[in-house]
């Protein structure tokens, strides 16, 4: 029987899938020029204005500030321009019946979500780099000290943030309710990230449990990787740094397998009738 | 009609059921046991009223859904399980969808093509689609009829065995729904076995090899359309004079309804009643009045059931419902 003959989805004609989607979404991007422009721009004019603002001027030209301040930039990246724009972008196609249609083809649902995150992550992704070369500019960051656990935690981090963005849209009816949708997770991962203030100033039951939110790993291992500083302040050899990457990775993997299943699980590809 | 070509049928539908919402009273039976079977190369159509269960019916086929209870099989394999296996040799055309409105037509058809395993060049399809000549406009210019065109584009773009077209003509303008009349016969004539609903009974007339008819989740009729028509009696409508007292004749075959002066019979066969009739009509010299006679149509066929109640579901709420 000619249908028993069938070849198997290859990672080669997924990716090529993934490719024509987010191809089509970067066209889409280019025609809009402006917000372009505006996402690249924006995190090298917080790094210039940073600079003048006292509390970092006291602590200018110190390896730590730029390290900081990069860190804290990939943390709003992953936050709003991963998370809350996919949000928003993945309710738009589902309202827009662009999700319905693309589930009638050949992709699978995660191939689709991948090409339809790739503009969100590719400008994510610019503007940590637009970050990090003003970063080095301006307060003269010495090299990373793991440049590896930095394109972890940029990696890691991306993915978590993707799949979180995916889950949210299953309580996001239109695209003005993602502002309210998207506060918990902005709101909860940024004030527990030790960004805000230390995590060391916690009681114990609530520092662990800050530890396991999703966007403390990623500041962990940048920390790690950018200053090879454990989160306690303790400096670590580059072994030692490795080693206590281990427990965000782990976490953050966890997060990746939680927001998978729970993106399978509740996803919806149609709006609610 | 191709038959036995493959006897297994391309698409093979036993007892499929679909309910919405939870079991118990708050959910809703959308298809309620419905059971047939597509042949290669032939065009089955599902026909029924707004609601009768013919795109959550389509929706299983297409892999887009599970079945509640029941066995799917598209190509020989479950098009929900085996999605991957299924899809690749399915095109699908949905009642709505939507498009990247600041894509172009021919960016729209190249991202599609992207995703396709084996698709035809995008200008072919466009070309056959009808909408060669607006390939540089973006989605968001295009008419309501265009767009219906582009998503006939997309359905035919990865050269499916099977192809799933749900209500393809709603919204085109005469010479539009001639165009994808015209596009689908070509489709089946290169061996394409296609399933589509349609409101239109001209089109399922005009396209369908077999076709069903769906009422509140079932099919009550089925076979070909002329078939289909032909489990309806034909009309014939006349007036008597006045003043005339002589009864009708009884006619074999035939029931006949008397309301005043005006008489309706609905013969089973059409011609010899006609011609009973009309003979006992001229040998008393009586003139039969807006004289009117039809063979049996699938209009008629549709509209008997469009207006019959459902039949009584065991155990649910809605078997009462008085016809309309």
């Amino acid at each position: 029987m000619i249908a028993g003959i069938v070849i198997m989805s290859r990672p080669g004609q997924s990716a090529h899938r993934v490719w024509a989607l987010a191809r089509a979404e970067g066209v889409l991007l280019r025609r809009n020029r402006l917000a372009l422009l505006t996402a690249l721009a924006l995190p090298a004019a917080l790094v210039y204005t940073l600079k003048a603002a006292p509390s970092v001027a006291h602590a200018g030209g110190s390896r730590s500030a730029g390290a900081i301040l990069l860190t804290g930039l990939m943390a709003f990246a992953l936050l709003f321009a991963v998370y809350y724009n996919l949000v928003a972008a993945l309710v738009a196609r589902r309202e827009q019946l662009v999700l319905k249609r693309l589930r009638t083809g050949e992709s699978t649902g995660a191939e689709i979500l991948a090409g339809t995150a790739a503009p969100a992550i590719a400008i994510a992704w610019a503007q940590i780099a637009v970050a990090a070369v003003a970063a080095v500019a301006v307060f003269r960051v010495a090299p990373p000290a793991s440049a590896l656990l930095v394109l972890v935690a940029l990696v890691l981090g991306t993915a978590v943030f993707v799949l979180l963005a995916a889950v949210s849209t299953a309580v996001t009816r239109t695209v003005e309710m993602a502002q309210v949708t998207t506060l918990p997770v902005l709101m909860i991962s940024f004030a527990s990230s030790g960004l805000l203030f230390p995590l060391t100033l916690l009681p114990e039951p609530l520092r662990s449990a800050a530890q396991a939110l999703p966007l403390t790993p990623v500041v962990d291992l940048m920390r790690l990787g950018l200053t090879g500083t454990a989160a306690s302040g303790h400096h670590l050899g580059p072994g030692a740094a490795v080693g206590a990457a281990s427990v965000p990775v782990l976490v953050l993997a966890a997060w990746i397998a939680a927001g998978a299943w729970a993106a399978q699980r509740w996803f919806r590809w149609e709006p609610r009738r | 009609m191709l038959v036995g070509m493959d006897d297994m049928g391309v698409i093979t539908v036993r007892d499929l059921r679909r309910r919405y919402g939870g079991a118990g009273g708050g959910g809703f039976d959308a298809v309620r046991g419905v059971t047939f079977s597509v042949r290669r190369g032939e065009l089955f159509a599902l026909l029924g009223t707004n609601g009768a269960g013919k795109t959550s019916t389509m929706e299983v086929l297409e892999g887009l859904a599970p079945p509640a209870q029941g066995a799917v099989r598209v190509l020989g394999r479950d098009p929900y399980r085996e999605r991957a296996r299924v899809r690749r040799r399915v095109g699908i055309m949905l009642q709505e969808a939507g498009f990247a409105a600041d894509l172009t037509v021919a960016e729209t058809g190249r991202m599609w093509a992207g995703t396709l395993s084996a698709p035809r060049p995008v200008a072919e399809a466009l070309e056959l689609a009808g909408l060669g000549h607006r390939t540089r406009v973006a989605v968001r210019s295009l008419s309501g009829g265009e767009r219906r065109r582009l998503d006939l584009a997309m359905a035919i773009l990865g050269r499916p065995e099977v192809l799933f077209l749900d209500e393809p003509t709603t919204g085109l303008d005469p010479e539009g729904r001639h165009c994808t009349w015209l596009l689908i016969r070509e489709l089946l004539g290169s061996g394409t076995t296609v399933v589509l609903t349609t409101h239109y009974l001209e089109e399922a007339e005009e396209l369908a090899d077999r076709l069903a008819i769906m009422h509140r989740g079932r099919i009550v009729r089925t076979g070909s359309p002329a078939e289909v028509a032909a489990s309806r009696p034909a009309r014939i409508s006349f007036e008597l004079p006045q003043d005339w007292r002589e009864p009708v004749p009884e006619l074999a075959g035939t029931r006949a309804s008397v309301a005043g002066r005006r008489v309706l019979l609905q013969p089973d066969d059409l011609q010899p009643t006609l011609t009973a009739l009309l003979g006992w009509a001229n040998s008393r010299g009586l003139v039969l009045g807006a004289l009117d006679a039809r063979p049996a149509s699938l209009e008629e066929a549709f509209l008997a059931v469009a207006a019959s109640s459902g039949e009584p579901v065991n155990g649910n709420e809605d078997g009462e419902d008085v016809a309309a």
